[in-house]
């Protein structure tokens, strides 16, 4: 069978919907007498709730109904926790603490739920809510992560002695004692902050119970529609068939949109339950900068113990991780930082000292990266730190330390995201490293160009950092594939899209098994009522777990296909091909069946269906992958900063990655840039902003900087290809690549321009003002 | 509340006529009065681009108007710049570059970048990125965008 | 976000409009682009009761040549007009070079220039280049019209003389004088955004090369545009040396602007890029008056 699809630069099936606007997102489902939802939201971080009246507001004309915790009798629950704290791992300390639909007691957040309106337009709506009336008493705010542990400080939540939600210590080897043996140790405090998914579509729920069918249908801008069903059916005892959770096209996810039982999801569902009509509720885009989880708060104290030789002995840090007024997603996003604190190199020992903290922000949950870029961050600084401190050269330090190919699988020993060791599959680290020194021209840069254009009092300065991301997690996915009578192919998977391309380069895995085109396979994504096992779309995943399941039908049904086409053509299995949507035999054309014509055969009309068989051309299948799959990148960038106004342009931008076998380049290269531009935004321009009473500063997209065309360069990907060993296609996931390694490559870059400065950059975001700053120093130290 | 405004508004060539209130953004009276659900609201504060429509010819935010504006006037959406079956040559080189991720952001950029054509028929790389740097992306980083830019120009010239 | 509920009114002509300010006075807002005022209204942080729309003010839409050589602008002129039109790169280059600069092309199409002048934000391009290029505005309201200065017209934050019974009609640039150099530079975070320091620069050379005026407007640097007074003294009667720019762009940075911090930058940052950039754009401005460029 030859492989035709998988590997093509196959333009997108599903674009001309999307490019002519004829494509559904959530707020474009209309039904007859749908309410619309707007809620009333605090405007303190933290603040007791000590009364609220709704009455003024249930009686403004157009206003169906207001709703307070109160309101909600038993419905009112905290949501349930979405991952557990590892089992595997001695001694966590793990205090589970939830998020709530409607605040009851206390808020704990700025933008916290308090009451839900509904109206007949979302315009009523808003008035409505300007009807209510609160009583809060402000609170002290804990805002800052180290002041949140500090004896004394506000507690987030009163009924624990401090705000500290988890402690996990993990260790490979003995760090205290290869500190002991290095040449050199080095101490550095990295400072991470906060960030949003700012995808272009706010979130958005659609919720309408037919109680004549006694079916609820949901459309949800989530990454997880199936558990999204599971869940909401559990708590308000529907059967699972009764819900359907449909993400239809989605705005971009990036990772907040996996959260799930938001405050809306689960009242929006209550009410439509109580009162039997459609309600929709969008997130307007200040909502999303108060509503919609975040990421990247971190501060670590991190030491890095090193032979004269460039040899890591040990990393150890010390790290408080924010994760904002609820943990409901356990300690995924350190563990994430953890993993990669060690990245791609070959370090015998390392401590790991990790306190969750809780604060009055919103809840952290994974924002593309989800953790990694924070671990890559500490690990690449470090090492650039050591190097420049020991005279060698930052290319040079990194290849004494990669993990050689010939060490895979290579077993790190702590515990990863999905609770297991954290083993890497596969790599050849050096490999890419090495192409993307030769893409940016390293060697030629810091011998001629870079000499000359300093002699001119150009500030120029090269970056370039190594890195791998843990992808192609489990549990599983599952998809059905099915060859329909008139020849086209349905597939089915669990799965959701938020622009990933699942609907072109899934149908190339099926296009290369079954002899069809890929603009013949139908690809239904996000919708329980047409699948119903799986998780969703996170982690790098879809192009592992999700491609290998459907690869998996797909091989099922073209097996059915061949004993099938065996009878009817009287052909030996291994003498028949499937090509241009026909079986048949090889050499002889003319005898041949159309795959829609066999489909017709397989589901008789006549005659029974015989034992052990099933009817039709279908199959459902499961992948679950034993580990994650490693994937690896260099990226590498020259850049170029006026020490006068601390504006930086970006000359060029390098990206090597590795992701294994590539369903579409195109695609991947679409990621891959994609991801960067978010990358730079945490690098330079994106950070939110909150006070010392947990007031956002910059909830807008005026004021909080996602990076346009112009801030963005041109970026040149370069491919490396080390199979995974954990899957049939060989498969790793590439969603968050670009993302991961900016933060540090921008530091590292931007130093070595203003490397007669001597600054060192040990936080992300930077921005021109804390350029300026470290400048002022620096300047002032000379 | 406010008494209602009759208006007229020629949208992608057919004449609408509605009676609205005068705060009805003119995004959300193309979305859900008429059913127009091509151009889409992502920030309703101007910043992000992705309800731009062309209002006589030019491209403005449709966040930033209201319906009541629009009366006697001519508006062209996503909708009237091709169908599925017929795509516009800049549509064309949307997907051809894959300069489509989830779709959202790209009325807004069609919309913007169609009088930009008009008025520049061969732009360079700079010139792109100034045309589009007032809409939002945040899956494509752009670049994909700018090649299929340049490839529409290509297009519309021949 | 949607906006609370008001009346509204479409006039047509500016009598109408004004009819309805003097009915209305504080209760109304006029809605001129809408670039910055619908959004406020979005976010509810504006909830005016009535608005006075004057997109179809057809009488304030133009842009004339002016008898004395310079130009006159309807208020109600669109900024894509003003970027576009051919009179205004000859008589007002400071203008033409200014107007890419302002936020985005669909922001252009909608946007006035007397919009952006009556709006008054500290960061705005076209009040600073108003007044370096000493220009001068037309009021109208109930009682007739009155003539304001550019540099008179800006009184504090997103606040001018304008009365609430009052319009902006119209803003009139004198011509560029011979031996008159300009030069404009903003710093922004983003292509674009709102600037963190800009200063809009306008001198004039005597005969003898000595300069003999020169005016130095700076974009957030305070409450609304800031002239630097104390600057232009150091450089008037002087021959612009290197020496005497930096000193004067010292002496603006430290003396006569009083920037305040916020979350893009700190009082002591933009204090910084103000010396910088006047020192940049005087330069700029010198060479284009020595007829350099």
């Amino acid at each position: 069978m030859t492989k035709k699809w998988v590997g093509q630069r196959l333009t997108r099936t599903e674009d001309p919907r999307l490019l002519t606007g004829q494509a559904l997102f959530v707020d474009d489902v209309e039904i007859p007498g749908m309410l619309h939802a707007a809620f009333l939201r605090s405007d303190y971080a933290h603040a007791r709730l000590q009364s609220i009246d709704v009455s003024a507001a249930r009686e403004r004309p157009g206003v169906v109904a207001v709703y307070t915790a109160e309101d909600m009798g038993d419905a009112w629950q905290h949501g349930p926790p979405l991952v557990i704290p590892p089992p595997t791992v001695e001694d966590v300390v793990f205090h589970t603490r939830t998020q709530v639909p409607l605040v009851k007691d206390k808020v704990r957040y700025l933008g916290e739920p308090l009451a839900m309106v509904l109206a007949e337009s979302r315009y009523i709506a808003e008035d409505a809510v300007e009807d209510i009336f609160v009583d809060l008493e402000p609170l002290e705010a804990v805002v800052d992560l180290e002041a949140a542990l500090e004896p004394g400080a506000p507690l987030v939540h009163d009924d624990l002695d401090s705000n500290l939600a988890a402690h996990l210590v993990q260790d490979k080897g003995d760090y205290a004692a290869a500190r002991e043996k290095a040449d050199l140790v080095i101490q550095r405090r990295i400072v991470i902050d906060r960030c949003v998914a700012g995808a272009m579509e706010n979130r958005g729920i659609v919720a309408s119970w037919d109680k004549k069918a006694q079916h609820l249908t949901i459309w949800d801008t989530t990454q997880a529609p199936i558990p999204v069903r599971n869940g909401l059916a559990g708590m308000f005892g529907l059967a699972s068939n009764q819900v359907r959770v449909i993400a239809p096209f989605v705005g971009g996810g990036f990772g907040p949109k996996i959260m799930m039982f938001y405050a809306e999801e689960v009242l929006l569902t209550w009410a439509t339950l109580k009162l039997g009509r459609p309600i929709k509720w969008i997130e307007d885009r200040r909502e999303n900068f108060l509503a919609t989880t975040q990421e990247r708060g971190q501060v670590h104290d991190a030491e890095i113990a090193i032979t004269r030789n460039g040899r890591i002995l040990g990393v150890s840090h010390t790290f408080l991780h924010d994760t904002g007024a609820y943990d409901p997603y356990g300690l995924t996003i350190p563990l994430n930082t953890q993993s990669h604190a060690m990245s791609a190199y070959d370090v015998p020992n390392y401590h790991s000292d990790l306190k969750v903290v809780f604060t009055n922000k919103m809840i952290t949950t994974p924002v593309r990266g989800a953790g990694r870029p924070q671990g890559i961050f500490l690990m690449e600084r470090l090492l650039d730190v050591a190097a420049k401190e020991l005279g060698m050269d930052r290319i040079e330090i990194r290849k004494r330390n990669f993990i050689p190919p010939e060490a895979f699988p290579y077993n790190h020993k702590i515990i990863d995201q999905a609770f297991a060791e954290l083993v890497l599959d596969s790599g050849n680290y050096l490999a890419t490293l090495e192409k993307a020194v030769d893409m940016i021209g390293y060697e030629e840069f810091i011998k001629e160009e870079q000499p000359r254009l300093r002699a001119e009092g150009r500030h120029v300065g090269i970056g370039i950092v190594s890195f791998i991301e843990t992808t192609g997690v489990g549990p599983y996915e599952g998809a059905r594939v099915t060859v329909e009578t008139d020849g086209r192919v349905s597939v089915a998977t669990g799965v959701g899209t938020q622009g990933q391309a699942h609907f072109t380069s899934f149908a190339q895995i099926v296009a290369d098994q079954l002899g069809v085109s890929p603009r013949d396979v139908r690809m239904v994504t996000g919708d329980t009522a047409e699948f119903h096992w799986g998780t969703g779309t996170f982690a790098s995943r879809g192009s592992v777990v999700a491609a290998n399941a459907i690869h998996a039908a797909a091989k099922s049904v073209r097996a059915k296909i061949l004993k099938l086409a065996s009878k009817v053509l009287e052909t030996p299995e291994e003498e028949l091909e499937l090509e241009d949507g026909v079986v048949r035999v090889a050499d002889v054309p003319r005898q041949s069946i159309s795959l829609g014509e066999l489909a017709a055969l397989a589901n008789p009309l006549r005659g029974a269906v015989e034992p052990g068989t099933e009817p039709g051309l279908e199959s459902t299948d499961y992948f679950g992958p034993q580990y994650g799959a490693t994937a690896n990148g260099a990226h590498a960038m020259i850049l170029e900063v006026d020490p006068e106004t601390m504006m930086v342009d970006i000359k060029r931008y390098v990206a090597v990655e590795d992701c294994g076998t590539m369903l579409n380049p195109l695609v991947v290269e679409g990621q891959v840039h994609g991801g960067i531009a978010l990358g730079i935004g945490n690098s330079y321009y994106e950070q939110l902003v909150y006070d010392e009473n947990g007031q956002l500063l910059n909830a807008s997209l005026a004021d909080y900087l996602i990076p346009t065309a112009w801030e963005i360069p041109r970026i040149e990907v370069g491919h490396e290809e080390t199979r995974s060993p954990l899957n049939p296609i060989g498969s790793k996931g590439v969603g968050e690549a670009g993302t991961i390694p900016v933060p540090a490559l921008f530091a590292q870059a931007l130093e070595d321009a203003l490397a007669d400065y001597g600054v060192e950059v040990l936080e992300a975001p930077m921005s021109p003002n804390k350029l300026f700053e470290l400048l002022q120093a620096a300047e002032h130290k000379t | 509340m406010s008494d209602l405004i009759n208006v007229t508004v020629t949208v992608n060539g057919t004449q609408y006529a509605r009676a609205v209130e005068p705060r009805l953004l003119l995004s959300d009276f193309l979305r859900h009065d008429l059913g127009l659900t091509g151009t889409h609201v992502g920030c309703e504060h101007g910043v992000c681009g992705a309800c731009t429509v062309l209002f006589d010819g030019e491209p403005v935010r449709s966040c930033l108007m209201f319906a009541v504006q629009a009366d006697g006037h001519k508006v062209l959406t996503v909708e009237g710049l091709g169908t599925m079956d017929n795509m516009h040559p800049l549509q064309e080189a949307f997907q051809e570059a894959h300069a489509v991720q989830c779709g959202f952001c790209t009325p807004g950029f069609l919309m913007s970048l169609l009088p930009f054509l008009e008025e520049n028929p061969n732009p360079t790389e700079e010139e792109i990125r100034e045309a589009i740097s007032g809409n939002l992306c945040r899956c494509t980083g752009y670049q994909h965008i700018v090649d299929a830019v340049k490839l529409a120009a290509e297009k519309m010239r021949t | 976000m949607k906006p609370a509920p008001f009346k509204f009114y479409a006039p047509t002509t500016v009598s109408e409009a004004l009819a309805h300010l003097a009915e209305y006075g504080y209760d109304a807002k006029v809605l001129a682009g809408g670039q910055s005022l619908i959004p406020m209204l979005n976010f509810r942080l504006a909830q005016p009761a009535v608005l006075v729309d004057l997109n179809n003010v057809s009488e304030l839409f133009y842009i004339r040549p002016d008898k004395n050589g310079g130009l006159r602008l309807g208020a109600m002129t669109r900024q894509r007009q003003v970027e576009l039109d051919p009179l205004v790169a000859e008589r007002a280059p400071l203008v033409r070079e200014v107007m890419p600069q302002i936020a985005y092309p669909q922001i252009r199409t909608r946007g006035t220039f007397g919009g952006s002048l009556a709006h008054a934000d500290p960061s705005a391009e076209l009040a600073a280049v108003s007044i370096a290029l000493d220009g001068r505005f037309r009021l109208r309201g109930p009682a007739g019209e009155r003539w304001v200065s550019a540099s008179d017209f800006f009184v504090g934050l997103f606040a001018t003389v304008l009365e609430p019974d009052e319009l902006l009609v119209e803003v009139a640039l004198p011509p560029m004088p011979p031996r008159s150099g300009w030069s404009f530079s903003q710093i922004t975070r983003r292509h674009h955004d709102f600037c963190i320091a800009g200063v809009a620069v306008m001198v004039i050379l005597d005969s003898t090369g000595q300069c003999e005026q020169a005016r130095l407007v700076f974009l957030s640097a305070g409450d609304g545009p800031v002239e630097a007074h104390q600057a232009a003294e150091v450089l008037v009667g002087q021959v612009p040396t290197p020496e005497a720019i930096r000193a004067a762009a010292e002496t603006a940075a430290s003396t006569d602007i009083d920037p305040s911090s916020d979350i893009h930058a700190s009082a002591e940052y933009r204090r910084h890029l103000a010396g910088v950039l006047a020192r940049r754009t005087l330069t700029q401005a010198f060479e284009r008056a020595r007829g350099d460029e």
